[in-house]
Formats: structure tokens, sequence, C-alpha cells
């Protein structure tokens, strides 16, 4: 991972803003899914996948490579446009998600595409599964990191809460944990669903490297990614704040998006204020 | 007498007191070894029953490879599961009850539709558990992983065939349910008894038997001893060990049932879902026969000697013989 210059930095927003109309278009093309997380963490994915992991898309099973393992599955539509993007299946089969004899499950499958790690979807699982890709590098003597994306909801899932003590027990401080902690979940607010607060308190009594940016800001994110790198105690957790929805107005902070689907006009208006964002960055950039 | 010669059983094996005793659990100890020594990817979880699961050898031996999960069945299962993602083949070990039974979602989502190479040892299965009582008999297990695709299941007879699947699952890619039990029970097979996963292995045949018995497990000594019985009363049988439940020898089984036109099913476990449920499956759609089932007949076990819990559950010897008598009436 190089050092995010200026210039790199302007390409990753742009990246994120393309990220972010290619999920919603392929939400709205399969009439189904969820979209308020992907588009919370379109600024995430495209730092993850154009900056700091370690890949080739023309040898998604390279031995060294960094591994992103995606918890909370339903995000998917955003790690789907990452992949794309990087070159790991062709762009115009972003549109084939959910639909019959597709590659792009409604929820990830391992095996199904290229650039997916694990299968997911069930919540609460996948750092269990990190630690493990964690355990096989270390036996192997590689050097690969392994991130984990989580969502905050799935915090409430007993599973997730065993991953943290074993990681803990075993240092294993080449995963980093990324929460979208967007505060919202299917039924509400997490707040008042199943209140997770206060999450930095939780993972430092667990004893983890505890980190608090803002998810929607790439420069943050990197800093935090950079000085988890530097942490050989203990594993990190960045708790990226973000807004749900970000960038589609009406959706923002609004918890029903996070698995609603698109009416005609909603989507014609999300589409045209996603073109219209990615428009601005590029034009502020030039 | 008529012990099937290819099955090379132990010769005694109807001398009581001169046979060795071991639970099946015991095999997977050594057979784990075994199997850790030929290949170095193999690697070990335990979920604080290390000891009691026979975990404990390997975990001396290959220190580095071998990890505790502590109480928390649902991580070890999906640890596994990264573990072998990443090219590892992990063994994981705890009781029945808990592994697959209290981690059934993660198994079916990171390990079986995954694919992920994982080894699933479900110990302490069965009522033969005894004193514990029924939170810690495992009697759905079988069914439970018989309904995952991918998955393998396999249930060992006594502790050396219990090694040879220990091993065999070591060799078979994709994920794999091995079910041991608790108590000591004879060792009836020998080192040079054939084992293959999925052939399943005649180990009785009278003279123009009559009717087959089919049981797994360490049930398959008592439906050996009643098939002895039965001969003396003119009653004759061919006892297959069907040690793979899944893929189940649907050629053999349909062979026998086709031949000789009844079936005994032995197993101690939830006749639904169980080996019971997977010949009447087989057989509805390949040759309808008469079957009589010994197993759990949709009940929970319950606290008792090991013994007359078999009597209570109808899975002792005579249990055999009087559901072998029925199925004959039923031709």
């Amino acid at each position: 991972m190089d050092a995010l210059h200026e210039k790199k930095l302007k390409k990753l927003e742009e990246i994120a803003a393309a990220l972010r109309h290619d999920a919603v278009e392929m939400v709205i093309n399969a009439g189904s899914g969820h979209i308020a997380g992907p588009l919370g963490m379109a600024d995430i994915f495209a730092a993850l996948y154009f900056h700091v992991i370690a890949h080739n898309h023309r040898r998604p099973a390279w031995p060294d490579r960094d591994r992103v393992i995606l918890s909370n599955g339903h995000i998917c539509p955003i790690q789907y446009a990452a992949l794309a993007h990087a070159g790991y299946f062709p762009k115009e089969e972003m549109k084939t998600l959910r639909q019959i004899g597709t590659r792009l499950e409604g929820h990830p499958h391992r095996g199904a595409l290229p650039g997916i790690e694990t299968t997911s979807g069930p919540l609460g699982s996948g750092l269990s599964q990190a630690c493990g890709v964690a355990l096989a590098g270390r036996l192997d003597g590689l050097k690969y990191r392994t991130y984990c994306v989580l969502s905050d909801g799935e915090h409430q899932e007993g599973n997730l809460w065993e991953a943290v003590m074993f990681a803990a027990k075993h240092k294993l401080n080449a995963v980093t944990a990324i929460i979208d902690r967007n505060n919202i979940q299917i039924d509400g607010m997490t707040e008042v669903v199943m209140p997770l607060e206060s999450l930095r308190a939780k993972y430092e009594a667990f004893n983890w490297h505890v980190l608090e940016i803002d998810g929607n800001n790439i420069a943050q994110f990197v800093d935090a990614i950079w000085e988890a790198h530097a942490v050989y105690e203990k594993p990190t957790v960045i708790i990226a704040h973000t807004i749900p929805g970000k960038g589609v107005d009406f959706m923002e902070f609004d918890y029903h998006w996070h698995s609603k689907t698109f009416s005609k006009a909603e989507a014609k208006k999300a589409l045209h204020e996603l073109r219209t964002l990615e428009e601005k960055i590029i034009s502020e950039h030039q | 007498m008529s012990l099937y010669p290819a099955a090379k059983l132990l010769g005694t094996l109807f001398k009581e007191g001169e046979l060795d005793m071991a639970p099946t659990r015991d095999g997977y100890g050594t057979g784990l070894v075994e199997a850790a020594t030929k290949n170095k990817n193999v690697v070990a979880l335990c979920a604080d029953l290390t000891e009691s699961t026979r975990t404990q050898a390997f975990a001396e031996k290959f220190p580095a490879r071998f990890f505790e999960c502590g109480v928390a069945e649902q991580n070890m299962a999906c640890v596994a599961a990264g573990l072998a993602v990443s090219g590892k083949i992990p063994f994981i070990a705890s009781y029945a009850a808990f592994s697959p039974g209290r981690n059934w979602e993660q198994i079916r989502t990171t390990v079986a539709y995954n694919n992920a190479n994982v080894k699933i040892a479900g110990h302490h299965a069965g009522i033969s558990v005894g004193p514990d009582g029924a939170t810690h008999q495992m009697t759905e297990d079988i069914a439970l992983m018989r309904a995952l695709p991918n998955m393998t299941v396999i249930v060992p007879c006594d502790a050396e065939e219990a090694r040879k699947a220990t091993l065999a699952a070591a060799h078979i890619v994709g994920p794999v349910y091995i079910r041991f039990a608790r108590e000591k029970s004879p060792v009836f097979t020998t080192d040079v008894s054939p084992f293959t996963p999925n052939k399943a292995q005649v180990v009785w045949e009278s003279h123009k038997p009559q009717a087959v018995i089919i049981a797994c497990g360490p049930l398959v000594y008592n439906a050996l001893h009643a098939a002895r019985l039965l001969e003396r009363e003119g009653i004759m049988s061919v006892v297959l060990n069907v040690h793979t439940i899944k893929p189940l020898d649907e050629k053999k089984i349909t062979d026998l049932a086709k031949k000789y036109g009844a079936v005994v099913t032995v197993e101690e476990h939830q006749i639904a879902g169980g080996l019971g449920g997977a010949v009447a499956e087989l057989l509805a759609r390949t040759h309808p026969t008469p079957i009589e089932f010994i197993g759990m007949l949709n009940v929970f076990g319950s606290s008792g000697s090991p013994e007359k819990l078999s009597v209570k559950y109808g899975m002792d010897v005579q249990s055999i013989v009087r559901a072998t008598q029925k199925v004959l009436s039923r031709k």
C-alpha cells in the first residue's frame, strides 16, 4: 500500500461515486436487494480494492493476496461493483444480479464468482472465518492480511463475540475488522432494536486495538489501515461511522432503505442524484 | 457360524469376555494422529473437550496445529471453514449435541454450502451416553447432517473402524461428518477388515437368507448377535454394516432387498431422518420392501445405564430378533 497522494485520493473518490451508481443500478435491475449499506460503504470498498489490498484480478487464488471477507453478505452489490471495476468479471454482468443463472447470487457465494472468498448472508460468522484464514496464513508463513467487513447490527449475534474472543486469544494482528457503523438495521435504529453501545468499550474490553473514523472519509480510512498494520500485539477494529444511503438525499439516514426496494420514480431520482454527484466530483478534480 | 469371510472380523467375536472393549472415540484419537503424521495440512480444533473427544494425543504431538476454541462451537465451525478455504484440513471435535447440534447453521453455510474441506467429529452420540441424560444423548445428528448437500456421513461400528473412518475422512475432499460414541463397545473388526466409504459391508450371511438386517454404529454388534440367535431358530439373515449413510451404497442395499425381500434397520438415532429413513427413501424408489425399524421412535432419551437404555428403547439383541420375525410375517 502506497502513501495516499492528493491525486490518488481524488481518483478513489471518483471510483466510489461510480461504485455507488453501479450498486444502485444493480439493485434497481434486480428489483430487490439491500442498498443503504452498499451506498454507505462505497468509499471504503473503493479504498480497499483500489488502494489498500494486494491483489490480482487475473490470479484470484494467488496465495499471497490480501483477503477481504464480507461478513454482512447482504451489502454484496458494493463488493460486486468493486470486483467488476477491478477487472474480476465483465461490468455488463452486473445487471444479472439475482437473476436465474447468474454468478452474482443474492448473497455472495464462494466459487460462484472470482474474488469472493467466503459464502455469507447469515450474520455473525464472517469474523470467525477471517480468523481461520489468518491462522492458515500464520501456519504457512504467508504475510497476507485479512480484512473482515462487518455490519453493526450483526454484533447482536453471539457467534460474532465468540470470534472477537478467539482473535484476541490468538493475537491475530493480521486481522482487521471494519465495522459499518451506520446505526440502522431492518427493524429500525440499532440503539432501539438492541443497543450496541459502547462498541468501542466492548472491543477494548475484549483486548482489541480500536479506531473510530468517519467511514465516508477515504483519507481517514487509509490512515486507520496504516495504524492497524503497525499494531503487532493484537487485532484491530476500525469502527467506521457511515451514512446509510450516502449520496442519495432522500435515502440518507432512513432505516427503511436498509432493505426497501425502489419505486420507478425513486429509482430515477436516485440515479439522477448519483450521476450528478459523480459529475461534480469529476469536474472538481479537473 | 455364518460370519462373512470377506469382512475379516475377529473369529472370537461372540466370546464376549475375551473381546477388547473400546469406545469408538478412541479410534478418532489414533486416526487423527495418523492422518496428521501423513499430512501436515491436517489441523485440529476442539471446544473445551480435548480429553473426552480424544483430541489430546494430537494436541500434545502437534501443538502448533491444535486450536482450543473454548465452549464456542459456532465459532469453531467457522474458524475451521476459514482454515479449509486456505488449504488446511481441519477436524473439529465436540459432543454431537453441540456440534452439529448447536452450530448447524454455521455448518450449513460456511462448511457445506461453502464446500469447505472440514471434518466434523460428533462425539458422545446416541443414547449409550447413559447417565448424562437426553440433553447429551444426541439422536438427531445423522438427520441434520444427511440433509446437507456436499456432506458425507459416516457412523463407524467400533474403534478400529473409527480409526479407518478418520483416516479416510482426511482423504475425502469436502465436508465429512463422523459420529462417535462415548461408551466402550466390542472391537470386532480387525486391521485387515475392509473399509471403503460408500461401500456397505456384509458381515454375516446365513445359508439361504430370508431377511436383511441393515445396521450402523456399535449396534452392528447387536445385529450380529441377533443374526446368530435367529439362525439357531431357523431364520436365515444377512447383516449389512452401512457405515456410510451418505452417500448411501444404493446398489448393495437395493440388490439385497431384491434378493431377500425383507429389511430391518438398526440405529441409535431417530428413525426419522436417520439410517431407517435413508433406507426407506431408497427402497421406495428402487424396490419397495417391507421394513421394520429399530431406533428412537419420536422420543428423547433419558438417564440410565447404557444396557438398560438399550432395552428401554428397543435396541437390544432381543428387539432385533423380534423385529426380524415381524418383518418376515409381512413378506
